[in-house]
This record gives structure tokens, C-alpha cells and sequence, in this order.
């Protein structure tokens, strides 16, 4: 199931000009607010139809406007779930569901495992909410339910567009989850917009970096993610690695032991059994760098490695790249400590990370992220 | 009740109950299809339509009659041919006093329903197609629904205004009783004769009755829709 999505249109004053894949999995479009995301998952759904472009979805042409081919939103089977989940007031949430359900294709499951009614409530944990009116519910529960009403529809693929943007952290730990869960257990390609790094972090297999209406990075989400040369796009602040791992034993002074190619590491304790299989990002700015191994040290993790390159910055800044067991890290230093230590690509290095500065947000509990 | 009001002003309110009946309920699918057409889409010639459809709010209600019996009389440009194809003939019938009703009803049950279908958000129609709904399953499933107390008020309203139609209803089809001689148009007639006082009086309680019940029970059903709908 892939993707292909190349499309220009000229607004007043802004031009939208963005050609990239989206292969299985999740593939986030990331960027700030006004870089052309919502527009790009618009045309792909048939929201909105661009000046020039072709979009095609596993072989299906949805758009070709050489040949002046448009298929109409409801003929693409692509479920949207909206920023504002636009659930339809004069219903029940079990009549929204159901709304899904009435136009999705009838007969045996064409793609993945069955995404009948009852499995969908209890995946999305919404059955205690079935006879209820959605002017009555949080914004979780309503974003939930619309996820479920899009995923009854049976899609080809599920159009996200910054679907926890308006609810609070607590609602956002609260579907994060669920999302994780729609990724690996029932195999639905998705597009999903968004501005918040922690996220696309957590959900993304697949980054495409918008900027002003262009695309300026698009590859697997660990590749994009720690690419110093898309750090200044990303944020600084937000620039880090991905790391997958597993949890190898909770140690009975309530650290979680997590093995990884790069080598051990220990976290405060994790929700997770051993064996789960995890993704953790870990951040640039978290990250100490030494020359030898530091002895009567503070700090658990120590990781050896070898710098790939480094990237001095414009301001005080140089963003590090290394190779820990075949596993990237990014580390953000000064400029005045890359010079002091002599760092230079191909060093032997240790990484310091301090246990307790791997967010539980930056912990996803799904599969590593190289899928 | 049937001595209350003699046998001819019986006739006169059934009369008038049956035109404003068929007037909203004939008019009705063509209101809610202009009001959405008014609302929605981007046409050539949309003011001239809008312009139209109000007219009859603004002219002098004789005006509309004459120009109804113009159009629809029997030598009329349309009358003469519905008279010759169809047989159907409306001047100086009650058919053509539901006509009149209608026409000069039609801006108020349009405005009303204008203002609902605007109020409904276009959002909400658009997930709804991404559901896999087309065009007319979502007018049918989202924005009728939604739209409801707006097309409730506006046929009551429609109704409402049909019942007291009197201008261009008398000029369009006269005043024959039994035949054309509506509520508004017996309280004229009676008013026209010495001592008639009284008849007229009934009538116009029977007039106010009805007024207030179309405007309590409209109150009601939309109030239960609007909760219906609210969503909560």
C-alpha cells in the first residue's frame, strides 16, 4: 500500500509545490503551521483540489489532472479524522459508528485482519460511551470516536490532520496509545499531519519535513529525525534520535533495564513487561559527550560510539552524529567543546545519558521504528 | 361547535385550511431546494432568483394577483396551456387561491430554511462524504437532519402567512363562497354589509385561534428537534 503524492498550486501570495511517497506504515507530513499539511492530506482526500497534480493510491489514480481525473471525497475511501472531530451532533455515538459502517464496501475483508464494530470499540475503548450524544463527551472521547467512525468506513488508507492539536497533554497520553495500537495491530497506512515533534516521534515510520510549501526532507523517520541538516527545520530543541529497544528486566530500585544495539541502557521504571519491544527518543540536548570512558560518574548510561559527522551550527551550537552499534544518536554540544576535545569524524566516543532525562512521552511502547 | 359558526362561514375556514395546507405542503420541496441553492451554490443569475423570490414580500400584494392572473389565467401565458394540455384551470378556482397562498408565502419559507441550511457547518458535510457518503446521502442523512427546525419554522411560518392571504388571493380567483372565498376574504365580505358586525367577529377569533396555534405548536416542534439535535 503506498502513496504517490505530487501536487502544486499557487495561492495569493504562497506556492504549494510538494511530490513525495508515503510507504506502508505511518507516514507523518511535519512542519510549522502554514507550510501546506493540512492542504496536501486535503487533496489527497479530495478536500481540495490543487491547480496540478497526480495522486495515486496503491494503483488507483484518486487525481490526474492531466487528464482531468478527480474522484469526488466519497469515491476515494480514504478516512479522514479531523483536527475538530466532526461528529455529527443529531446522532448517538453509536449512529456515527454505524455511519462509517453504512457506505464502507459490503463482503469479506479486503485488506488486514476484520475492523468490525465490536473490535474497533474495544480497540478505541469507546463502548461505554455507545448510547451516549457527542455534545456530552471530552474532546478524547469525541477524537477517539471519530478515529473509530473513519476506521469503520474501511479506508484504504486513514488521513490524520493534527488529530490531538486541541486536546490538553492528558487527552494526548490518552490516544497516543490507540493510535500505536491502529499502526501495529491492524496494519492501516496512515497520513498523519502534524506540528508536534513528540508525536511523529512516537507514531511516524515514515517523515516528510514541509517548509513553505515544500518538501526538505522525507525518509524513514529514525534517518529524518536524527539528520543534522534537518535539525534547524525540526527545532533544535526537538532534534534527537530514535532508538529502538527492549525491555530486558526491572531492576528492583525502580530502573527498567532496556537492551539495544548500541548497548544497555537503564530508565526509570517502565509500564511495560519484559520483552516489549519499544522506541525511545532520545534528545540531542540530553546527550554528554566524552573522549574516554568517564570514570565516578553520575549518570547510568554510558554508550560507546563513533562520530559520522559533525554539523557546526550558525550560533554556539554543533550537532553530532554518531554510530552506537549500528543505532544513531544525535548530540547537541557547543562549538567551543567540539574544539576543546578535538572531535573529529570517525573518533571513538562515549555517550552519556542521564537516566531520568528520557521523557515518558518519548517512550513509545510499540515496535522499533525501522519497521 | 357547528352552530357556533353558520354552514357559508364553515366553508370559508375549511376553505382557508385546505389552500394554506396544500400551498406549504406543495411549496415545500421547492423551498427547501432554493433556499439551498440560495445558500450553497455559486450560480449565474443568483440575485435575479434571490430578487424573484422576494418580490412578492414587496409588492403590493394586487400587484402579485394581477400578474398571477396574467400568467395563470385562462387566457393566461401559462394558463392557456395548462387549461388546453392538462386541463388544469386556476383562476378563479380554490386551486388558484393556493397558488396566490403559496407565491406569497414562498419568501418567508425560504428565508427560514436559508437561515438553517447556513448555520449547518459545511465541516460536517464534508466528513460526512470522506465516510463515503455522496451528495445526496449527505443532504438526506447530515444536512436535512440538521436543518429541520428551520424547514418546521418555515413551512408554520409559510402556513401562518398562507391562511391570512388576502390581497392577491382575491384579486387572483375573486371572492365566490364555497369556491375561493377564504377567511380573510369572508370578514371582508361580511365587513361590506351592514350589521355583519358580529359574523365578522367570529371569524376573527377563529383567525387569531388558528394564528396562535400554528405559532405554539411550531414553538413546540422545533424547541423538541433542536434538543434532538443538540447533540447532548
Amino acid at each position: 500500500m503506498t502513496v504517490q503524492i505530487a501536487l502544486t498550486h499557487r495561492f495569493g501570495g504562497f506556492a504549494l509545490d510538494v511530490a513525495f511517497d508515503a510507504p506502508p506504515g505511518v507516514t507523518a507530513l511535519f512542519g510549522r503551521s502554514g507550510s501546506g499539511k493540512t492542504t496536501t492530506i486535503n487533496a489527497v482526500a479530495g478536500l481540495f483540489r490543487p491547480d496540478q497534480g497526480r495522486i495515486t493510491l496503491d494503483g488507483v489514480t484518486l487525481l490526474d489532472s492531466q487528464r482531468g481525473l478527480c474522484l469526488p471525497p466519497h469515491r476515494r475511501r480514504i478516512g479522514y479524522v479531523f483536527q475538530d472531530a466532526r461528529l455529527f451532533p443529531h446522532m448517538t455515538v453509536r449512529q456515527n459508528l454505524a455511519y462509517g459502517q453504512w457506505f464502507a464496501p459490503k463482503g469479506p475483508e479486503v485488506g488486514g485482519p476484520g475492523v468490525g464494530l465490536d473490535r474497533i470499540v474495544d480497540l478505541l475503548g469507546i463502548g461505554a460511551l455507545l448510547e451516549r450524544r457527542p455534545g456530552g463527551l471530552s474532546g478524547g472521547e469525541k477524537q477517539r470516536v471519530a478515529i473509530g467512525r473513519a476506521l469503520l468506513s474501511r479506508p484504504r488508507l486513514l488521513a490524520l490532520d493534527e488529530p490531538l492539536a486541541a486536546l490538553d497533554d492528558a487527552r494526548k497520553a490518552e490516544i497516543l496509545p490507540y493510535l500505536e495500537r491502529l499502526r501495529d495491530e491492524l496494519h492501516l497506512p496512515m497520513l498523519y499531519v502534524s506540528h508536534a515533534m513528540a508525536e511523529v516521534a512516537r507514531l511516524a515510520t515514515t517523515v516528510v519535513v514541509l517548509e513553505a510549501g515544500r518538501v526538505v526532507a522525507a525518509g524513514p523517520a529514525a534517518d529524518v529525525l536524527s539528520d543534522p541538516a534537518a535539525a534547524p527545520t525540526l527545532g533544535l530543541r526537538e532534534a534527537g534520535a530514535l532508538l529502538g529497544v527492549r525491555v530486558a528486566a526491572h531492576d528492583a530500585d525502580g530502573l527498567t533495564r532496556l537492551d539495544s544495539a548500541a548497548g544497555p541502557l537503564w530508565l526509570p521504571q517502565l509500564d511495560a513487561p519484559p520483552g516489549t519491544a519499544l522506541r525511545i527518543r532520545i534528545l540531542a540536548q540530553d546527550v554528554i559527550l566524552a573522549t574516554e570512558r568517564p570514570q565516578h560518574l553520575s549518570a547510568l548510561n554510558v554508550l560507546p560510539a563513533v562520530i559520522r559527522d559533525i554539523r557546526l551550527g550558525d550560533g554556539p551550537g554543533a550537532l553530532i552524529r554518531l554510530d552506537a552499534g549500528g543505532e544513531t544518536i544525535l548530540a547537541r554540544i557547543t562549538r567551543r567543546s567540539a574544539q576543546t576535545l578535538g572531535l573529529v569524524a570517525g573518533q571513538n566516543v562515549f555517550a552519556i545519558l542521564k537516566a531520568l532525562s528520557v521523557a515518558q512521552q518519548n517512550v513509545g511502547a510499540t515496535r522499533a521504528p525501522r519497521a | 361547535m357547528t352552530d357556533w359558526l353558520t354552514p357559508d362561514e364553515w366553508r370559508a375556514v375549511a376553505l382557508s385550511l385546505r389552500v394554506s395546507l396544500w400551498a406549504t405542503a406543495l411549496s415545500l420541496p421547492l423551498g427547501i431546494l432554493v433556499a439551498y441553492a440560495l445558500a450553497r451554490w455559486q450560480f449565474w443569475g443568483k440575485q435575479l432568483l434571490n430578487g424573484l423570490v422576494h418580490l412578492p414580500l414587496i409588492l403590493p400584494p394586487v400587484v402579485t394577483g394581477y400578474l398571477l392572473l396574467l400568467t395563470f389565467g385562462r387566457r393566461g401565458t401559462v394558463g392557456q396551456y395548462l387549461d388546453q394540455w392538462f386541463g388544469i384551470v386556476l383562476a378563479f378556482r380554490w386551486t388558484g387561491a393556493a397558488l396566490a397562498a403559496a407565491v406569497m408565502a414562498f419568501p418567508l419559507m425560504v428565508r427560514a430554511i436559508r437561515l438553517a441550511i447556513e448555520a449547518v457547518d459545511p465541516k460536517l458535510e464534508q466528513a460526512a462524504a470522506t465516510l463515503g457518503a455522496s451528495r445526496p446521502w449527505v443532504f438526506a442523512t447530515v444536512t436535512l437532519p440538521l436543518i429541520l427546525p428551520g424547514i418546521i419554522a418555515g413551512a408554520i411560518l409559510a402556513f401562518a402567512k398562507a391562511m391570512g392571504e388576502f390581497g392577491a388571493t382575491i384579486t387572483f380567483v375573486s371572492n365566490i363562497p364555497g369556491q375561493t372565498q377564504t377567511l380573510p376574504s369572508a370578514i371582508y365580505a361580511v365587513l361590506q354589509v351592514p350589521g355583519g358586525e358580529a359574523t365578522a367577529a367570529r371569524l376573527v377569533w377563529v383567525a387569531i385561534g388558528v394564528a396562535m396555534a400554528a405559532l405554539v405548536l411550531s414553538e413546540w416542534v422545533a424547541r423538541g428537534v433542536a434538543r434532538r439535535i443538540a447533540g447532548t
